[in-house]
Parts: structure tokens; sequence; C-alpha cells
């Protein structure tokens, strides 16, 4: 008899440490793959942080201009040509200016348009190298392969390196990954202009989704007759919410767009889709949450002769509100890295200036990935899981917000 | 046996005592989809006495209760027909506005069910509710007294600013009681107050049942025999959806007419 108990209890616990095994080991696997992922990601991306250039010598004070009417481009191309480049013919100027990044030009325009005083006098401005160049001197360059199949080839490989002997390579921290927007160069290619048109296109879809999704959730909770419709209302939402994002997308293109005539490209239709795409979710999770507020709070109130709709405001929302909120953002975060749906509605144009408004053309960041991951130029692979990193990084903190809000309204029960 | 007490303890038949009649139920049918609860249920409930109503679980006390502030309103498939008259006014006429009847008819629960919120909060919220008080100092005497009434000032008057659901089990259904008190309710209608709760804890609410008496028209659910005979004057005794006898609780307790009351209250009833 206690033999018998003795075995079963031995087996249970063994049952119970097997288990707990089994959930370990799945917790440890999931951790496993996103540290990979993370940390692959960042190695990756380390090239994207840094960039090369050169501090050039501006000569302002021989020249007798005025801010209006300085033409950047060639300021730039005649201090570089000032550098030693040994070159007679203009083939061989041309391919010497080709080294640097044709964004010097704007960067010095910003820099004189910060401080005018600098007209009339000689100063020192850092400008970057190409991508190929930058490249170089990053991973070098395989010198087993032909001339012809090189992106450099052995003049300009000669240059770089001696620009490199003469001390005046430099490597700086690349701002530019964060203060520009897109751009054919990868060197100035930056992924605030993508940020500011997700969070664009990620507000419109807050201002949409959150007020109509909790409204209809609390109606169809509280209010609404029990019939065939309200069932089968119910069961589309459930529906939508499994629907694959593109089909809104296309629904928004010809909703939005070809029927409303919407902007192509902007963060307003942009949202617009994604809210159709978010709505579902923040219905059925602020379902979820209203239900799951105990019904003798829902009794207690009533029986003190709380209306129908007090009972909702005072008790049942402020009971479900960190669910509803968790809902509501885990939704947001889904739409935040979705591209499908606005690859459809032009959110994919390149975007050269940052979106001040929500009815700019802009791109958000998941395309922002795509596009750079399509790009034929080498140094836009780091610059892709930059991208990404950024993508994570935001998502992470809107996360964060989540946990957040759900403590600080977490009622005690 | 006493006199008249042969008309008092005939079921579904009204009942004359020196007490006021206050609700007047007639051939109450309660429907839950198309299972019925409650068959042809009359009872009469006098003015300021406690009536407990007793019976074998699932027998619809609960059910019963409920229809007397229409709590039963918000179950989608209840149905009811018959006719409650409290004060002579029909409560189911559609003229009735349900919330201010509510406020009228106080409720107190199985499972004590404070609200997420303080203690002052709690009682200070149906008051506030019905903007019956505005004023701050009003409300807090009101909250006192209503504690007070409660048996629970003493206990709690320096925890005002915690939470409701913070307290002993028992605390909380006196809370509960005080939150119903609070809004000057006549009725007071109480669903198995102590069942979650200690002999000691069950002996106050059954003192402060006592109290109320003086003030409030109380009828209580229980499934204690001597709950039913310690605080009540009357008793009903209902059984799978029929009430079965009504009478003064000392004859019900000593002189059952029925056979099945007599079983049940002398416990030789499953
Ligand atoms: N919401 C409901 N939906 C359907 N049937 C119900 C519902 N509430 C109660 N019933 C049924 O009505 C009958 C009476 O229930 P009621 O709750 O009134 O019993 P009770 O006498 O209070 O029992 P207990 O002493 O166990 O609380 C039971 O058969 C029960 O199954
Ligand atoms: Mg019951």
């Amino acid at each position: 008899m206690s033999k018998n108990i003795n075995s079963m209890m031995l087996k249970r616990q063994s049952a119970e440490k097997r288990f707990r095994f089994y959930g370990q080991a799945s917790l440890a696997i999931a951790l496993i793959m996103l540290v990979v992922i993370i940390s692959s990601m960042t190695y990756r991306s380390i090239p994207a942080f840094t960039n090369y250039g050169l501090n050039l010598n501006i000569n302002l004070s021989n020249e007798n201009i005025s801010q209006d009417n300085i033409n950047y481009r060639r300021l730039v191309r005649d201090n570089i040509s000032l550098l030693d480049s040994g070159c007679d013919d203009r083939k061989c100027r041309k391919e010497f200016l080709r080294l640097f990044s044709s964004g010097a030009a704007y960067e010095l325009r910003d820099t004189i348009e910060n401080d005018p005083s600098l007209i009339g006098k000689d100063f020192s401005k850092f400008i970057l190298f190409s991508d190929d160049a930058d490249l170089f001197y990053k991973f070098g360059i395989d010198n087993s392969l032909p001339e012809s199949e090189r992106r450099l080839n052995d003049r300009e490989i000669t240059w770089l390196n001696g620009f490199k002997e003469l001390g005046l390579v430099e490597k700086r921290f690349s701002t530019n990954l964060f203060t520009n927007g897109d751009s054919r160069e990868p060197e100035i290619a930056g992924v605030l202009g993508a940020v500011i048109g997700s969070l664009l296109t990620i507000l419109i879809t807050l201002i949409i989704s959150f007020p109509i999704g909790v409204l209809s959730a609390i109606y169809l909770e509280s209010f609404a007759p029990k019939n065939k419709l309200t069932d089968f209302i119910e069961v589309n939402i459930n529906n939508l919410a499994a629907v694959p994002s593109i089909v809104f997308g296309l629904l928004g293109l010809a909703l939005f767009i070809n029927f409303f005539g919407m902007p192509r490209s902007a963060p307003l239709v942009g949202g617009c889709v994604l809210s159709l795409m978010t709505l579902p979710v923040i219905i059925i999770a602020t379902r979820a949450s209203l239900q799951s507020v105990p019904p003798s709070i829902r009794e207690a109130a009533l029986a003190v002769g709380a209306s129908e709709m007090q009972v909702v405001f005072q008790h049942l929302l402020p009971a479900a509100l960190p669910g509803i909120l968790t809902g509501t953002i885990i939704g947001l975060a889904r739409a935040f890295g979705e591209s499908a749906p606005l690859l459809l509605i032009g959110m994919v144009a390149f975007v050269v200036d940052i979106p001040g408004s929500f009815t700019d053309p802009a791109t958000a960041l998941p395309v922002q990935v795509y596009l750079w991951a399509d790009s034929p130029e080498r140094a836009f692979v780091a610059k892709t899981s930059a991208a990404t990193l950024v993508l994570i990084f935001l998502l992470i903190i809107i996360n964060l917000a989540a946990v957040i809000l759900r403590k600080k309204y977490q009622l005690k029960w | 046996m006493v006199d008249g007490t042969e008309n008092d303890i005939k079921p579904n038949g009204n009942y004359s005592s020196d007490n006021n009649l206050l609700i007047d139920c007639k051939n109450v049918d309660v429907f839950y989809g198309d299972k019925q609860a409650l068959y042809n249920v009359s009872l009469g409930i006098n003015e300021k006495e406690v009536t407990s109503l007793i019976g074998p679980s699932g027998c619809g006390k609960s059910t019963f209760l409920r229809c007397l502030n229409r709590m039963n309103d918000v179950i989608d498939s209840c149905s009811i027909s018959g006719n409650i008259k409290i004060n002579g006014e029909d409560i189911y006429n559609p003229h009735i506005d349900v919330v201010e009847l509510r406020s009228r008819i106080g409720m107190v629960f199985q499972k004590p069910n404070p609200f997420p919120k303080s203690v002052f909060d709690n009682v200070a919220y149906g008051p506030r509710l019905h903007g019956k008080i505005t004023d701050k100092d009003e409300m807090h005497h009101k909250v006192e007294a209503s504690l007070v009434r409660a048996g629970l000032w003493d206990e709690i008057k320096d925890r005002l600013n915690e939470p409701g659901t913070s307290l002993s089990g028992g605390q909380q259904q006196r809370l509960c009681i005080a939150r119903a008190i609070a809004v000057d309710p006549e009725i007071i209608l109480m669903d198995e107050p102590c069942s979650a709760l200690d002999p000691i804890a069950t002996a106050k609410i059954e003192e402060l049942i006592d109290e109320l008496k003086t003030n409030y028209t109380i009828v209580i659910v229980t499934h204690s025999m001597q709950q039913a005979a310690r605080v009540s004057q009357r008793t009903a005794f209902f059984h799978l959806g029929n009430l079965i006898e009504v009478g003064d609780t000392e004859n019900i307790f000593r002189s059952p007419e029925n056979e099945q009351t007599e079983a049940y209250v002398t416990g030789r009833y499953g």
C-alpha cells in the first residue's frame, strides 16, 4: 500500500520535473534565437555606424562672394582639386572626384548656412568619402579580381592608400544615419525620414483605431442586443483579425486613394490602412478584458443604482484598462512592423525629404528596410541591418510602454 | 398554535401582521430560457421585518430575491411574469426607472464584492452617484454613519484610504452592507451574506441585521436554519421553484404545516 503511494509520488514528482525542464528548454531556445538574431544584426550593422572621410581645407578668404551666390558643388570640387592627385587629364580628375561623397556639397552648405561668418575665411571641413572608398577603408579590397571587375581601379586604390599614408583619413561616427532621409548615396542615407514617417503613420492609426475599437467593443459587450446580426458582426470581426495584411493594402488603395482621392504615399493613408488592420485586434482585446472583469463588480454597481453606462465607464473600463492598453499596443506594434499594405499604397516611394505633415510623401521604417535590402550598393547591407536594429529598438520601446502602462493602471482586487 | 397562524402559513397566501405589507408578489413565474425556475410564487413581505428565504440549493431563492430589485434584467435569458408590487407600485411597469428602483433597494451578495477603490469611496459611491450629497463634510458624515451602522467604523476608521479589497472577508462583507445602506434604501436584500464568513463575523452581521430591521425591510437568503431562526421574523420555504410554506419563523421551525418543510428544517432533507 505505502509502496504504491510511494511509487505514485515518485512518478508525479518526475513528471513535474520533466515538465519544468521542457518549459525551461523552450524558453532557452526562444532566448537563444532572439540573442542570435539581435547579435547578428548588430554585428552586421556595425559598419553602418561609422564613415570615413577627410578634413578638406575650404578657401573662402580670397573669393569675393556672398552667401547667396555660392556654388557649393563647385566650391567642393575646386578645393578637392587642390589635393595632390597628380592628374593631368579630365577623366583622371573626374575619377579622383568620384572618391568623395556627392553629399559633401550639401553638408558644406549646411555648415555655412549655420555659421555665415565662415565666409571670407579659410577653414577645414570634414567631408565623407563615397561608399566605394568607404568600403575600401572598412573591408579592404580583393586584389585577386581583375581590375575591370573591381569597384575601384588601381589608380583609385593608389590615391586612397596615399590619403591613408598622409594621415588624412579619419573615421567618424555616422550621424547621417540618424539625421538624414533616404538617399541614393549610402554614406548619406539615414533612417530619420522613415522613422518620422512610421511615427506619423502609427499616430494616425492610434487616433483612428483606439477610440473606434474601444467604443465598438464596449457597445458589443454591454449594449448590443444579442441577436443574429450581433453574432454575424462578431464572427466577422474575428475573421478580419485573421485577414492577411496585404489585403488591407489593396482595400486601402481602392478605397482611400482611388475612391476618396487621398494622396498617395502619405502617412495619412498609411495610418488609415493600418487602422483597418489594428481595429479588430483592439476590439477583440478590449472585449476580452471587459469580459475578464469579475461580474460581481458589475452586479455590485447595478445594485447600488448605477446605470448601465455608469457601470461601463466607472467600473468596467478602469478595471479593463490595462488589458485594453496592452491589446492596443500589441496591435500598434504589429502595425508598426508592417510593410506589405504600405507597399500597395505607395509608401514605398523613394523619399529624400523628411516628412513634415500627414500628407507629405513618406516611407515607413519596415519599408525602408525592404528598400535598402533591395539596393545593389554593398554599403546598404550594413544600413539594412542598422535600420532593422532601429526598428527593433522602437518596438522594444513600444512594448516597454505597454508594460509600464499595465503596471500603472493595474487595479488591486 | 397561536391565533391567526392558520392564515399565516398558508402557502401563496397573503399574511397579515402588525406591520404593513411592503412587497406584494403575486403569481410570479420566472424562466431562464425554456427552463422554469419559479412556479407561481405569491409572497408578501412586511415592512421593517426580516424575512428569510430557505430551501435546498437550486430551489430558486436567489432568483426570487433578484426579482425584487430587477437584477434579473441583466440576464438575457431570464423572463418574468406575474406581478410584484412595492408600496403598491408595480415594479415591472415599463414606466418604472430601474436605476431609481435599485437605489431604493440595497443588495448584499453572497461573496463580498467591494469595488477596487478605497474604503471611503466604496461607501461614498452610492450617495455620490445619486447626487444626494455633494458637500464634502456631509459626505464624510454619511460614510462614517454608514460604517458605524455596519459595525465597521471602529475597526477601520484609520484605514479609510486603503483599498476595500484589502480588508478581511468579514470586513469586506460589512463594507458592502455599509455601501448598501449609504443610499438610504427602504429594503435590503441579502443573498447568503454570511456563507463566506467565520462564526464571529457571522455573529456580527446577524447582530447588525437585527439592528437594521428597525429602519429597513430585510429579505435574507440563508442556508443556515439557525441563522434564519435567529434573525428573521418570517420565513419562506422554497422547494424546486415552488413556495411551499411561509409563516412566522417560530411556527415554521416549531410546527410546520408541510411535511417537506418539516423534513428540511429538521435536517432530514438532503
Ligand atoms: N443565469 C441563469 N441561467 C440559467 N439558469 C439559471 C440561472 N441562474 C439560476 N438558474 C437556475 O435557476 C434555478 C434556481 O437557481 P437559484 O440561483 O435561484 O437557486 P438558489 O435557491 O439560490 O440556490 P443556492 O442555494 O444554491 O444559491 C436553478 O436550477 C439554476 O440552475
Ligand atoms: Mg443562491
